[in-house]
């Protein structure tokens, strides 16, 4: 059984880098010029990420207005991330999202996937596939603005509801305490859905057909394959989707920005909108800076969990 | 062991990193002003400029104004940059803060922009040029008051004058006298009492009283800073947001805040406001299908070309024991010079310019409601111009508009707009919102600024 491409070396990345591997251990001819090979990506990487990251590392140490004089703060920053009740909401709502971003969305492409093995002979498919991947394709502004309308008092959804018969339910889905951050939740599950489906794909692609053959003389049922050969088969997959989906979801910024702009109230604001808002609008750059490296610290930790979900013959 | 020891150089690293201060090393120091000219010489000079003049109507006016400054001073030319008013908002911090920042810019009101600038040492102060262009003769005192800071940032409505302004504005109540008319109210409110009675009669005539709409969260000031201007009067607002006196929870300020809370209550308010736009409720006022709408005189020109224009007046309310109407308004940003700009006199002369009675008479041509209104051309009486032009005139020269409630302290624009939608909609009773204001508020004065 072979592992898609992209899963490998998006997940083999880091163990390049470690330390303790044999290549690093062995300070031969052959590394130093493998240095040098790397050295261009890496200068690029030092000054447009690496500077950055280190200066809003720094700002985060201090008071600052952006303007005058900054003074310093020690953690206190990092402090409020802890303690100010707002900001620990933000980021209470990242997790939220997590949901519908990616919890949501991999267990419809699961069912999709499922679907659409079997059926791989239905006329059209790619128009599927196509249709499916569509939202990843559209700018996130776009997709914001769309949806903006389709959440409106009179919008498709209002609309559609009335036409049923569920007038009654009908509302101002942004602007409704109970329902505003579901309604962004759900819209990064229409953009992500397509992209697990995608990858699910072309993971059970991957696998030999005749394991399915074998299945079905030995009696098995379309949930026994399912559960018996894709879902272990796709291991690597839904660890990437995972990946994928959760960094996005922790990192959700346009769609909150564009919306609700956190709103009503800050029933919707995240992380990342906070880091924007205190560093550009409300004048507190270092607090800005501080919530950026803490959503930075939850997304590498989470990245780095996801991983271990890897299986161990793709590494 | 060598893990440790390389993460434990790392932390060293960051930490010496971080022990370095970003920004200036200590406040700015008094600065040196030269003599001052209203001759601008012969030599070539370019000026830059940013404004956010972005409208149609004022993007006109400011494209008109500044052709005729460069065929009065041909040796100067202007390169200008326009913003909208968001953008300016975020770039125009960075570009202050670089090495050749532009020579005039476009400043907001209050602690959030213009005080931060002035901190910083950013802006010039004016009162050499005010005195020799005579703008403190022009302007009312109240208008040259907002855009006037202590040298050291610390005290709005200080004794140096930061910038002169082009335009006026003034937050008040549209309302449609056929829908009005309809419900049996005959005259416009004048009072908030009244203003209230007058949409309980609109409402049982089956019509929207208030057309409100605020998925941007910005029009949520206006709302409340327009009833509690028109209940507690400009003095004890002004004196609030200037931090002289007064707390957020106080009673009018709590009572401006009920009022709010018992129209949403009543049905008086469009359902479902905090996800709809300012833009809707703007439209949906203008298409005749709701009796008020209380937002800013920079809807005149959107609202006189809307279907029903025709039925569409202006007013203000006018608080206990006052004799004219009072409201939330001022001036369009205020135009300033930067400290590092190499060309002052040409500056001034160009701020002047743009800002004098002839600019406001090319203002009224356009569609705009300059900061002092002219003699002639004057609105015709009657219309929404007229109406609009009418109460600026007799509100800004008895002093009587109060400053916008987010000028208070660096984060009272977010405290605030979040606070306003918890209150409309139904997340906030009236005593913990003026309490969500006063803990931002009193955390400013905490701090020293």
């Amino acid at each position: 059984m072979t592992q898609g491409i992209s899963t490998g070396s998006l997940v083999d990345a880091p163990k390049v880098a470690a330390p303790d591997t044999p290549v690093a251990r062995r300070p031969s001819r052959r590394g130093l010029v493998g240095y040098l090979y790397v050295l261009p990506a890496f200068v690029v990487f030092a000054v447009f990420l690496g500077v950055p990251f280190l200066q809003t590392f720094q700002y985060s140490f201090f008071d600052w207005d952006g303007l005058s004089y900054a003074t310093w703060a020690g953690l206190s920053n990092y402090v409020d991330v802890l303690t100010d009740a707002r900001l620990r909401a933000a980021f209470g709502h990242a997790l939220v999202l997590m949901i519908f971003y990616a919890a949501v969305p991999i267990v419809l492409a699961l069912l999709l996937t499922a679907l659409i093995s079997r059926a791989h002979k239905l006329r059209g498919m790619s128009v599927y596939r196509t249709v499916l991947f569509l939202p990843q394709v559209i700018a996130s502004t776009v997709v914001a603005t769309i949806w903006v309308s389709i959440y409106s008092g009179d919008g498709l959804l209002n609309a559609g509801l009335r036409l049923v018969g569920l007038g009654d339910l009908a509302r101002v889905w942004l602007g409704d305490y109970s329902t505003a951050l579901i309604a962004i939740g759900f819209v990064g599950t229409w953009v992500n859905a397509g992209l697990c489906l995608v990858l699910f794909l072309s993971g059970v692609g991957n696998i030999d057909p005749a394991l399915f053959e074998a299945a079905r003389l030995d009696g098995a049922g379309a949930a026994r394959e399912f559960f018996a050969i894709t879902l272990p088969s796709l291991r690597g997959q839904i660890a990437v989707a995972l990946t994928l989906t959760i960094v996005s979801a922790l990192k959700t910024f346009d769609l909150v920005y564009v919306t609700t702009s956190g709103g009503p109230g800050n029933a919707t604001t995240v992380p990342a909108f906070e880091a924007y808002n205190r560093a550009f609008n409300t004048g507190q750059v270092g607090s800005g800076a501080a919530v950026a490296i803490a959503l930075t610290a939850v997304i590498m930790v989470a990245t780095a969990l996801i991983g271990r979900l890897q299986p161990k013959d793709a590494a | 062991m060598i893990h440790l020891r390389k993460s434990f150089l790392a932390v060293v690293a960051l930490v010496s990193l971080a022990a370095c201060a970003p920004g200036p090393a200590a406040p700015a120091a008094d600065q040196q002003l030269g003599p001052v000219s209203t001759n601008v010489g012969t030599e070539p000079i370019t000026l830059t400029v940013w404004d956010q003049n972005t409208d149609p109507g004022i993007n006109d006016a400011q494209e008109q104004l500044n052709a005729a400054f460069h065929a009065k001073y041909p040796n100067v030319t202007i390169n200008r940059v326009s913003r909208s008013f968001a953008d300016l908002k975020t770039t125009l911090k960075l570009a202050l803060s670089s090495d050749e920042p532009p020579d005039v810019v476009q400043a907001n009101q209050g602690y959030p922009d213009m005080g931060a600038f002035v901190k910083a040492g950013y802006l010039r102060p004016l009162n050499d040029y005010a005195d020799l262009y005579g703008w403190t003769g022009y302007y009312p005192p109240g208008l040259l008051a907002l855009n006037s800071f202590s040298p050291d940032g610390k005290t709005w409505q200080g004794d140096n004058l930061y910038g002169v302004s082009q335009t006026g504005e003034l937050v008040g109540l549209y309302y449609n006298k056929a829908v009005l008319a309809k419900a049996g109210v005959t005259t416009p409110p004048t009072t908030v009492a009244e203003l209230t009675d007058a949409m309980a009669k609109v409402k049982a005539a089956g019509a929207l009283p208030l057309s409100y709409g605020d998925v941007e969260k910005s029009p949520g000031i206006h709302l409340y800073g327009f009833v509690l201007t028109a209940l507690a009067g400009q003095q004890v607002v002004n004196d609030l947001i200037t931090s002289k006196s007064g707390a957020w929870t106080d009673a009018q300020q709590v009572q401006a805040a009920q009022v709010i809370t018992d129209w949403v209550g009543n049905g008086y308010v469009t359902p479902g406001a905090n996800g709809v736009s300012r833009d809707q409720a703007v439209a949906s006022f203008g298409n005749g299908e709701a009796a008020f709408l209380i937002t800013g005189t920079w809807y005149q020109a959107t609202l006189e070309a809307a279907a029903a224009a025709k039925d569409i007046g202006f007013t203000a309310l006018v608080p206990n024991g006052a004799a004219t109407p009072q409201t939330m308004g001022g001036e369009g940003l205020a135009w300033a010079l930067t400290t590092k700009t190499k060309h002052p006199d040409a500056a001034a002369a160009y701020v002047d310019f743009i800002t004098d009675e002839q600019a406001a008479q090319a203002l009224v041509k356009t569609g705009n409601l300059p900061a002092v209104v002219p003699a002639d051309p004057a609105p015709a009486p009657g219309t929404l111009a007229g109406d609009i032009s009418g109460a600026y005139k007799t509100i800004s020269q008895a002093d009587g508009i109060s400053p916008y409630l987010d000028y208070a302290t660096p984060t009272f624009y977010d405290t605030l707009t979040a606070a306003a939608q918890d209150l409309v909609g139904g997340h906030q009773s009236p005593q913990q919102f003026t309490q969500t204001l006063q803990d931002d508020y009193a955390a400013f004065g905490a701090s020293g600024r």
